[in-house]
């Protein structure tokens, strides 16, 4: 084992400068060269940084095969930053990981020329660095990967945070506009935000309107009667506004009883319900005296 | 043992409830509300309950129970200030009170039965005149 640690190493070492050229054509034949997206100068920074970080860990470790180990931390590190950059940057899941494997050629070259007419020595030295390097391979993937959930992650919850504004459509009257399909953790979100602010406002009735709601099923009907009722209980009321005819209809069809909420086809009809309730009026301005007609 | 206040205005009695409701006490308040009830001959009675962070199914039902026990002896119960916590909790364990009027605050309470009262007044008056 400790020989053919030293023969990689040294190979490596040898040839540096060589490989890292011969691994640059590589890996602009292999077009995972993207020139639309990095230049050439930085392409050949990061392959020159990964040579030497590459060579340093097989030259001090003694096991060849896990990476794992503390030993490939340095190696570890820098794939994973290449990884996320180049995920940021827009790179194939392909693209990224070509970065690691298209050092085999270069490096299986040398290897060869130095174990010519050794045939065994230079199976068992291509089978190590070949499990190595794509050990090494899959890793980058993974790393891009985890960067391109994170960044779903992160717009699901600007997403979450954005989908239900409350707005007050009048003093004591709030309108809650919902758009997108009503899943129960939305519909909980909804119905916690809504609650927190009637209590904030002191508003008597609430507006939601889902003309915005593509589908409706039991699960959501049972979540919006929920939420009536938590308002009821609070002491305010719910209208219901915005059901679209095929919602009605699935309703209907569901055998979903929406019994006392009060619902209306559109905002205005649910707005004018509310100025009822509270007394209020809307009509047409006065005209001034003097004006004509 | 510490009993709830039950204060009189007017017609109306209010009952502010400060702290955490034990069975007991909840039990004690009901006694004492159909008693004031009846002494007082209030017509409303306004429960505020917006300093409470906990209220379980059993106080619930208790004030279900007291709305329907002041119904009988003719007062109107508003319950009020029920915080946005404790209403998703009710709703999540199925309780929906259907029989208690609610209100936002004890203003908005007051005005409910005051208008409540007028318009039995109104009632009352109209075969007279």
């Amino acid at each position: 084992m400790a020989t053919m640690k030293t023969r990689i190493a040294e190979v490596l070492e040898r040839n540096e400068a060589e490989i890292l050229s011969d691994w640059m054509k590589e890996q602009a034949t292999a077009l995972t060269q993207r020139p639309d997206l990095m230049k050439e100068s930085e392409l050949r920074q990061q392959s020159t940084r990964f040579l030497k970080l590459f060579r340093e860990a097989i030259a001090a470790g003694n096991n060849l095969i896990d990476i794992q180990q503390p030993i490939w931390e340095p190696v570890r590190e820098f794939i994973g930053e290449v990884s996320r950059s180049r995920a940021i940057q827009g790179f194939s899941p392909s693209e990224t990981a070509t970065f690691v494997l298209s050092l085999k050629q270069p490096l299986f070259t040398r290897l060869r020329k130095i174990h010519e007419g050794q045939p065994d020595y230079l199976f068992e030295d291509l089978w190590n660095v070949t499990v190595l390097l794509d050990k090494l391979g899959l890793y980058s993937v993974e790393v891009f990967q985890k960067t391109r959930e994170d960044v779903i992650g992160r717009q699901q919850k600007e997403m979450f945070e954005l989908s239900t504004p409350v707005v007050e459509l009048w003093q004591g009257i709030l309108g809650l506009p919902i758009i997108g399909t009503l899943d129960s953790k939305r519909s909980q979100l909804v119905m916690e935000t809504l609650l927190q602010r009637l209590a904030e406002t002191q508003s008597e009735v609430a507006v939601i309107d889902i003309t915005g709601v593509p589908v409706m099923d039991t699960v959501t009907a049972q979540h919006l009667l929920k939420t009536v009722t938590a308002t009821r209980l609070m002491g305010a009321d719910c209208i219901i506004s915005g059901i679209r005819p095929q919602i009605a209809q699935t309703i209907v069809h569901l055998g979903v009883n929406l019994g006392d909420v009060t619902t209306k086809a559109s905002m205005a009809g649910a707005l004018a319900v509310a100025f009822k309730r509270m007394g209020l009026a809307v009509g047409p301005a006065r005209r001034q005296s003097g004006e004509t007609a | 043992m510490e009993r709830i206040s039950i204060l009189r205005m007017g017609e109306i009695l209010l009952v502010t409830i400060q702290v955490d409701m034990h069975d007991r006490l909840a039990t004690a308040l009901q006694d004492d509300l159909a008693n004031r009830i009846s002494v007082t001959r209030a017509r409303g009675v306004l429960i505020d309950i917006s300093a409470l962070d906990v209220v379980d199914s059993f106080i619930a039902r208790m004030f279900g129970d007291i709305a329907q026990m002041a119904r009988v002896l003719d007062a109107e119960t508003v319950l009020v200030g029920m915080q946005p916590s404790v209403a998703i909790t009710l709703v999540e364990m199925g309780v929906a009170m259907t029989g208690v009027r609610t209100a936002l605050n004890v203003e908005k309470g007051m005005a409910l039965l005051r208008a409540r009262m007028d318009e039995e007044r109104a009632d009352d008056d109209a075969p007279a005149e």
